[in-house]
């Protein structure tokens, strides 16, 4: 099959676990203990806010009926009203969504950067000192707290050296690069012990095999045998492996943009998760379950494009 | 003429070009598993043993005395209210790694469960249990965890439900993974041939085999849990003050960075560490199960 | 102290020399003696088979004279001349200028030599590409021709097909098309059709004997299979636990073996043509390469054996031009052997 059939078949399963997101989310607000309506009100909660929220959220009516009016709401783009701002949830995510893809593939992109030298590097003499180094300073970024490290990149580059903005998204190319370097290393630090371990494990895979001595035998050149046969067969499982640990990844980012304060959905989440803002928390986690979808389709479409064994099984 | 062959000559014995498949590593012999307990055993020690080590109560303010620089009184200072850093950062990791310890039980449980119950039977039992895995996984771990900590209302209880009812998902699939190889092998064939009933099998043969890879990823997992528990913590949304915590302790000491940076500085470090020697023991339980391959 | 490589007759200077190598591989046990004192040469326009079983240091050989040893293994001593240059003494760079246009190498298992990743085409075109300077598109064209003369049909179309596509025998015509590809002087086998159907194992040896005698290029052919030896090869040489123990033609040394090793291999070989009840196994195991036998190395299988054999090394003696045995009683041979051992 394919390239095209190949992502077709795959949006088509993808309609199930969708479904589920959306359902795993309207489900959310009945996970709140008593009255859902009374207890986000909290001290505004006069009978008449509350029974107007009943009326919107259709908390009086059957659970069926309920997730239909939350489907059908949903199909048409609309995520409810915000508590605080007043305004639809969908435009409050739309215009904070910008800042977080960037930081997203800024931090992807960093980690990349930062991984597949290392990985070589281990790779190239395993069992070695330098093999050893690689593989266990990583270790030290898996158990880091983004926040934490986030605050003191902040407090160093920052404020202390102003060799970058404490906060914010910037303006213009230029200046999201610049604004949100410390934010996309922060999460980048997190990504790499992951890719590094599996790059690295790929390439030792890849160097033990009779195609690389083949090419080694017909004289192919250090650089280009690295790139060409090594690195081009090494990365496929590690972009799988990345792909697994987008979700993390994305992750990381709501607790980083709220430290950096960059205007993203995850600052969003969190800001309205001290205001009390339910529909907006119910949104943005129901986009970020979209997103995570999304990322794992492209993943895979990426692995297919990669590997040219598997679109020819089956 | 067609080519034929000679008979094999008896096997060469390992003088051949190859390696010698070498015996199974001792386990105190593998240094990742040796540090990782090493630095462990140290951190578990202190947190335990924080009443005898520290003469100060954690949650004692001293309003005479906030802020203090390390000293031989106070060996990290004091924070803005007057409570001795070093205290709070012992009694605080008693209270996390305890959390953090307990709070991985559960989606072990669940998720071996669960994942036993889809290798073993397959059919629909399966693909309905991984369809509800994928979509609990289509959610970023950490915002899910936020959010039903949220919904929840904050506080130790919160904390594991939700990382059980998000975290059981790894669990199963490694279980579900491993079992699928496993029930192929013939001590499996046999002892269904006894007529030994479903559960009996898979709790006594089958899960022996394929609990160490699950053993192994609770490891990272428990350090993934503390993340989670500090991160909630910062955010307010988790253990509650006074109770002391690293992440609170974080969270406090940030608007002092430049002047007391060791308030914010060494619970982070502490969790650092901490992650550190438990991924270290995983990996070294890791290497150890695969003889060889270090 | 083994015999230097014999010349041929008339024809100069050998095309490739090789002298007393010796290569060992640390291992946990101790040091292994693949290759112990090997001496060889190869003419041009000639094939030369290596023979002998798992474990006698064949593969290795070829390995080190390619400068592709694993990373355990060194040469510890010991010269490869190719057109006069000492090939171990070369640096990465230098081996890389000549593999491909000077020499070229085959292997066993077609499947997993070839990059799983890269169209077939760019494969063959890479060795043009790379070191004969060719533009893409020249590099291509000389790919295509290469596809067409080593048998792939429809070349144009298989071009662009990735390896997993093509059945074993059709990878094993691509390797020999790579290995053309820069039109060497020597190429070297390591049991090329070992992995292949019987079926086609015929096909692709009548290619490649047909390919190098056009092109007057050189074979190294390493197998333990005397019947594929006696169809491509002119002269050979048995190897027996890191050492060489015969060499001479091809009729010579399969008629007239002059070596019990070699009298083992070539009884127990089934031949066809003349059926026999039971198939003669050499008794015993290969020898250790660590701690290797006292004396001649063959001496605890062999029936002939006598005290010199256990106590001194016997050297590769050379009886007469071209031919050569390390057995101190290779007479012996000569009485053991009936005549139904002819092509």
């Amino acid at each position: 099959m394919g390239r095209m059939t190949f992502v077709y078949r795959r949006l088509l399963l993808l309609i199930p676990t969708v479904l589920g997101v959306t359902i795993i989310t309207f489900f959310m607000i009945h996970l709140i203990p008593g009255d859902p309506a009374r207890t986000i009100l909290g001290i505004h909660a006069t009978p008449r806010a509350v029974a107007i929220l009943h009326r919107e959220w259709g908390l009086n009516r059957p659970l069926a009926s309920q997730y239909w009016l939350f489907m059908d709401r949903l199909v048409h783009g609309n995520l409810g009203t915000s508590l605080y701002y007043g305004v639809s949830v969908s435009s409050l995510i739309t215009s904070h969504l910008p800042a977080t893809l960037w930081l997203i593939c800024y931090a992807a992109a960093l980690a990349i950067v930062i991984s597949v030298p290392l990985a070589m590097i281990a790779a190239s003499r395993k069992n070695a000192v330098r093999d050893h180094v690689v593989r266990v300073v990583p270790l030290l970024g898996l158990g880091m707290p983004a926040f934490w490290l986030a605050l003191i990149l902040q407090t160093e580059f920052a404020v202390r050296f102003r060799l970058f903005p404490v906060t914010g998204y910037g303006t213009g190319f230029v200046g999201h690069l610049h604004s949100m370097f410390l934010p996309a290393l922060t999460v980048a630090v997190a990504l790499c012990p992951v890719v590094i371990r599996s790059l690295r494990a790929s390439m030792l895979n890849v160097l033990g095999a009779d195609f690389v001595t083949t090419a080694r035998a017909k004289g192919v050149p250090a650089p280009r045998l690295f790139v060409r046969h090594v690195l081009r067969n090494a990365v496929i499982p590690a972009v799988t492996v990345l792909g697994i640990n987008i979700g993390f990844l994305i992750g990381g980012t709501v607790i980083v943009e709220s430290v950096f304060a960059v205007d993203g959905v995850g600052y969003l989440m969190i800001n309205s998760i001290f205001q009390r803002d339910f529909p907006v928390v119910q949104g943005v986690a129901l986009i970020f379950g979209i997103m995570v979808v999304v990322v794992n389709l492209l993943t895979d479409v990426a692995y297919a494009s990669l590997d040219p064994r598997v679109r020819f099984d089956r | 003429m067609s080519a034929i062959s000679l008979t094999p000559a008896a096997p060469a014995p390992a003088a051949t070009a190859e390696r010698a498949q070498p015996r199974r590593a001792r386990w105190y012999r593998q240094p990742a598993l040796m540090a990782g307990l090493v630095i462990i055993g140290i951190i578990l020690f202190m947190v335990i043993a924080a009443p005898l080590i520290t003469p100060y109560n954690p949650d004692t303010q001293n309003l005479n005395a906030i802020l203090l620089s390390p000293s031989a009184h106070h060996w990290l200072g004091t924070d803005q209210e007057g409570r001795d850093t070093f205290s709070r950062l012992l009694y605080g990791g008693r209270t996390d790694l305890r959390i953090a310890f307990i709070a991985v039980l559960f989606p072990f449980a669940l998720g071996t469960m669960l994942g036993s119950v889809a290798g073993y039977f397959g059919g629909w039992v399966d693909l309905l249990i991984m369809r509800l895995v994928d979509i609990v996984v289509a959610f970023p771990f950490f915002v899910l965890i936020i959010a039903l900590v949220f919904v929840l209302g904050p506080g130790e209880r919160s904390i594991y439900i939700a990382i059980t009812l998000v975290g059981w998902v790894s669990y199963a699939r490694i279980v579900r993974g491993e079992i699928l190889v496993a029930k192929r092998q013939e001590y499996v064939l046999a002892a269904q041939s006894g007529g030994l009933s479903s559960v009996r099998i898979m709790a006594r043969h089958l899960l022996p085999n394929v609990i160490t890879q699950a053993i192994i990823y609770a490891m990272s997992d428990i350090v993934q849990d503390i993340l989670a528990i500090v991160t909630l913590s910062y955010l307010g949304l988790g253990i509650q003050p006074p109770a002391p915590d690293w992440g609170t302790m974080i969270s406090d000491g940030q608007n002092f960075l430049t002047t007391h940076w060791q308030l914010t500085t060494v619970p982070g470090l502490v969790v650092v560490v901490t992650g550190l020697g438990l991924s270290l023991i995983g990996d070294g339980l890791a290497d150890l199960m695969r003889p060889g391959q270090s | 102290m083994t015999d230097p490589a014999p010349t041929e007759p008339g024809l100069g200077m050998q095309l490739l020399q090789v002298d007393d190598l010796h290569v060992q591989i640390a291992s946990r046990r101790g040091t292994v003696r693949a290759v112990d004192g090997v001496s060889l040469a190869v003419g041009a326009g000639e094939a030369v088979g290596l023979v002998g079983e798992s474990g006698s240091g064949k593969s290795m050989t070829l390995r080190a004279i390619m400068g592709l040893l694993p990373p355990e293994a060194k040469i510890t001593a010991g010269r490869v001349l190719l057109d006069g240059i000492d090939l171990t003494q070369l640096d990465h760079g230098q081996l890389n200028k000549i593999r491909g246009p000077k020499i070229a190498m085959i292997f066993q298992e077609p499947m997993s030599a070839l990059n799983p990743v890269m169209r077939v085409g760019l494969q063959i075109a890479e060795g043009p590409l790379v070191h004969l300077g060719l533009s893409r598109a020249a590099a291509a064209q000389r790919a295509l021709e290469l596809m067409r003369r080593v048998g792939i049909p429809d070349p144009e179309q298989r071009f662009r097909a990735f390896p997993h596509e093509f059945s074993g025998g059709m990878r094993q015509r691509v390797m020999i098309a790579i290995a053309l590809s820069c039109e060497p002087q020597l190429i070297l086998c390591d049991e090329p059709t070992t992995a292949l159907d019987v079926t086609i194992q015929d096909q692709i040896l009548r290619l490649l004997t047909r390919l190098c005698r056009e092109s007057g290029t050189s074979l190294i052919f390493v197998t333990h299979d005397l019947p594929v030896v006696a169809q491509v090869c002119q002269r050979l040489a048995v190897m027996y636990a890191g050492q060489i123990v015969e060499r001479g033609t091809v009729e010579e040394v399969l008629t007239q073996p002059y070596h019990p090793y070699t009298l083992g291999l070539v009884r127990s070989a089934p031949d066809v043509d003349h059926p026999r009840a039971t198939l003669a196994a050499i008794p015993g195991s290969p020898p250790s390469l660590i701690t290797p036998p006292s004396g001649c190395r063959f001496h605890p299988r062999c029936k002939f054996a006598e005290e010199d054999c256990t106590t001194e090394e016997p050297p590769l003696r050379v009886l007469r031009s071209g031919r050569a045995t390390a057995c101190l009683h290779y007479e012996r041979c000569q009485e053991a052997l009936p005549l139904g051992a002819e092509r």
